[in-house]
């Protein structure tokens, strides 16, 4: 789970970690009070979305009068901001962070992530903040600094000063430095965090350390236990059929093909859409409904992709095997008698009681096309939904 | 021969009288697995399924010569399960669990590497050893003793490539379901130098699928320590940047973890990849004519 900037630097703060001085508005009402309140003559305007790029896509303003301000904020609030980083929908702006300008000396890139081939938390940092850090990371690697931490172990004051020297940082600055990185180390262990990071982190002229921007992602399956962190949860900023499907214990992705799929496994959902384009098709989504492919499931899922006005066709694929393909097709038929069909389907059985299902279903009074070979479903799905 | 578990391996399940625990049990004793009885904390000295129930993994080791576990307790319970198996040295533990918080899994890493015991999972289907011994979740009657050791990140692929192997009569020696989560116990490496070693085992199938770079780790291994012919078939060529595809591995971020990439890696050292997931079987019948 992703969370916005403003809320990011609020558990920063809670970790003494130095952040600007800000004010979030959701109205262009409250801009002007909130520019008087913060002082100054430059302000930046930033928009509130879960998504990198925002400076590409315009959600990020520096203003010089209070008037900019205002016409700023009228402009990014309550529209969609489109960043290199979405879709071409772009997401909803419902809040903006304005802030006061920064003097900045140096930026800094700050951050810790579960590295999956050394199976450790690990710090990056680099002397080359506030750019894209993948993209510094394969163009100058040298410039990465990486520190894996033991996992039954702790970071400690050693750990970070050896960082804070590889950046160049001087004593005063290393003291500030050593007490972001504990302090992002400590939201990151205690709130099951997958990836932090601050970028820029910046010094100022008046050689301060500040984050300047806060980035969070959360692991999904340990949200149950930190009630504080789900409860900064903004659905606005999710794709309204995901959120849909995961009410219903179902995966679903969109995408931008023509053929919806319906699969148990993930890793057949992948491979069926993969099967899909290896036959010049385009798939509409990735949908897993699981290993237990109740009626009820499979009827949400069958309205779910019904819904989305590309698809041309739906191509179900289902391995039983604990679960018997004869249940899986009752309850096919079952859901459509539901939700109707208004779309041309294929549907493909395979284990456990395949023959059995595929006979229910060809045998039933909808014109649902049966197979039991996964190569000619998809050939089969790719020529009915041209 | 096989890997890991066979007709002599005494299994117990951790989440016995649990409904997930009950019920693959009973599937897991009707296969004909050597099952001996089960954990359930606060249950110790009833009887579940004709089998002994005990508080503790240690209990039900000294009482019944258990040497392999596996874990059908819900996520919340699963790091304390899998620890408390480790403790008790259990040879092979599978954790069939899905939902297990990554940073658990991080210091169970850690400390599997002090200890003996083998992990399977989490977040998989768990291991067979066809007609003699099944410690999970896969159903028995598609598979057939045979020669070809099956690897997979994807539970109802590792179907897709037993039905294959078993269509063409090839048979499997052992099939290993390491898991969809970004950190594992078992990984492509631990288990293609199992089959590399097991006489009984003359071809491997690995499933890979997009995320991280244990497909790339393998092909560096395969390279150097595999001489048996590998077939691969990876999914995800058509999956979207930085969406988690179902499992919570399962994710291209910043450009890696893409498909193409780990394939590219495996055809360099000669793996033959599978062009789709219904080509698995055929693919490894034309590398062994």
């Amino acid at each position: 789970m992703q969370i916005h900037e403003y809320q990011a630097k609020i558990l920063f703060s809670h970790r003494h970690i130095q952040i600007p001085k800000g004010i979030l508005i959701d109205s262009v009402a409250k801009a002007s009070d909130a520019c008087k309140a913060l002082g100054g003559d430059v302000w930046i305007v930033k928009a509130q979305v879960h998504a990198g790029g925002r400076g590409k896509g315009g959600g990020v303003i520096l203003c010089r009068s209070v008037e900019e301000v205002g016409r700023v904020c009228g402009q990014l609030l309550g529209s969609q901001l489109i960043t290199p980083q979405t879709d071409a929908k772009g997401l909803p702006v419902g809040q903006l962070l304005i802030e006061v300008e920064q003097n900045i000396e140096l930026e800094l890139y700050l951050g810790l992530l579960i590295d999956r081939q050394t199976q450790k938390i690990t710090v990056l940092a680099s002397t080359k903040g506030g750019m894209d850090i993948e993209k510094v990371a394969s163009e100058t690697p040298d410039k990465i600094i990486k520190f894996g931490i033991n996992p039954l172990g702790d970071l400690s004051v050693q750990d970070c000063t050896l960082v804070a020297k590889k950046l160049g940082l001087n004593a005063e600055l290393t003291k500030q430095f050593n007490n972001t990185l504990l302090g992002l180390y400590e939201i990151f262990t205690q709130k099951n965090v997958n990836l932090i990071e601050i970028n820029p982190l910046i010094v100022t002229k008046e050689n301060q350390l500040l984050a300047l921007d806060g980035k969070i992602d959360f692991d999904d399956n340990a949200l149950y236990h930190h009630e504080d962190i789900a409860a900064l949860r903004d659905i606005s900023q999710e794709d309204e059929k995901e959120r849909l499907a995961s009410e219903y214990q179902l995966n679903y992705i969109s995408l931008d093909g023509t053929i919806g799929c319906m699969v148990n496994g993930a890793g057949l959902a992948m491979a069926t859409m993969d099967l899909i384009e290896h036959f010049g098709g385009l798939p509409a989504n990735f949908l897993d409904v699981g290993g237990g492919a109740t009626a009820d499931k499979v009827a949400k899922a069958f309205e779910l992709i019904q819904t989305e006005a590309s698809v041309k066709g739906i191509l179900v694929n289902i391995f039983g095997g604990i679960v018997r393909c004869d249940l899986i097709a009752q309850g096919i038929l079952q859901a459509i008698k539901t939700v109707g069909l208004t779309l041309p389907i294929v549907v493909r059985l395979g284990g456990t009681n395949a023959p059995a299902g595929l006979n229910l279903l060809g045998e039933s009074e909808f014109n649902i096309h049966v197979e039991s070979d996964l190569t000619k479903a998809a050939i089969k799905i790719v020529e009915l939904a041209k | 021969m096989s890997v890991l578990i066979d007709k002599n391996t005494r299994v117990i399940t951790q989440g016995f009288t649990g409904k997930q625990g009950t019920f693959h049990s009973k599937q897991s004793i009707a296969y004909g697995t050597q099952f001996v009885g089960g954990v359930t904390p606060n249950k110790g000295g009833q009887k579940h399924l004709d089998l002994p129930v005990f508080n503790t993994v240690v209990q039900a080791m000294r009482e019944t010569g258990a040497n392999a576990s596996m874990i059908y307790v819900p996520p919340q319970f699963a790091y304390a399960s899998i620890l408390e198996s480790i403790e008790a040295q259990m040879p092979v533990i599978a954790c069939i669990t899905e939902g297990i918080p990554v940073q658990d899994m991080l210091k169970i890493k850690a400390i599997l590497k002090t200890s003996n015991s083998i992990l399977i999972g989490p977040n998989c289907p768990g291991v067979i050893t066809p007609d003699e011994c099944k410690l999970g979740i896969m159903s028995g009657n598609i598979h057939q003793a045979g020669s070809v050791g099956v690897i997979s990140r994807s539970g109802t692929l590792t179907y897709e490539a037993v039905h294959q192997t078993t269509q063409v009569d090839l048979g499997q020696s052992t099939c290993i379901g390491i898991g969809g989560d970004p950190i594992q116990g078992m990984s492509f490496i631990d288990c293609l130098a199992l089959f590399e070693a097991d006489p009984q085992t003359q071809s491997i199938i690995m499933v890979g699928e997009i995320g991280g770079s244990a497909e790339e780790e393998a092909a560096e291994y395969i390279q150097s320590h595999v001489s048996k012919p590998v077939v691969s078939y990876i999914a995800g060529l058509s999956a979207p940047e930085g969406k988690r595809m179902g499992h919570a591995g399962a994710v291209i971020t910043a450009g890696t973890g893409k498909a193409i990439d780990k394939i590219n890696a495996l055809k360099k050292v000669g793996v033959v990849i599978a062009p789709t997931p219904t080509t698995m079987g055929e693919t490894l019948l034309e590398v062994l004519a």
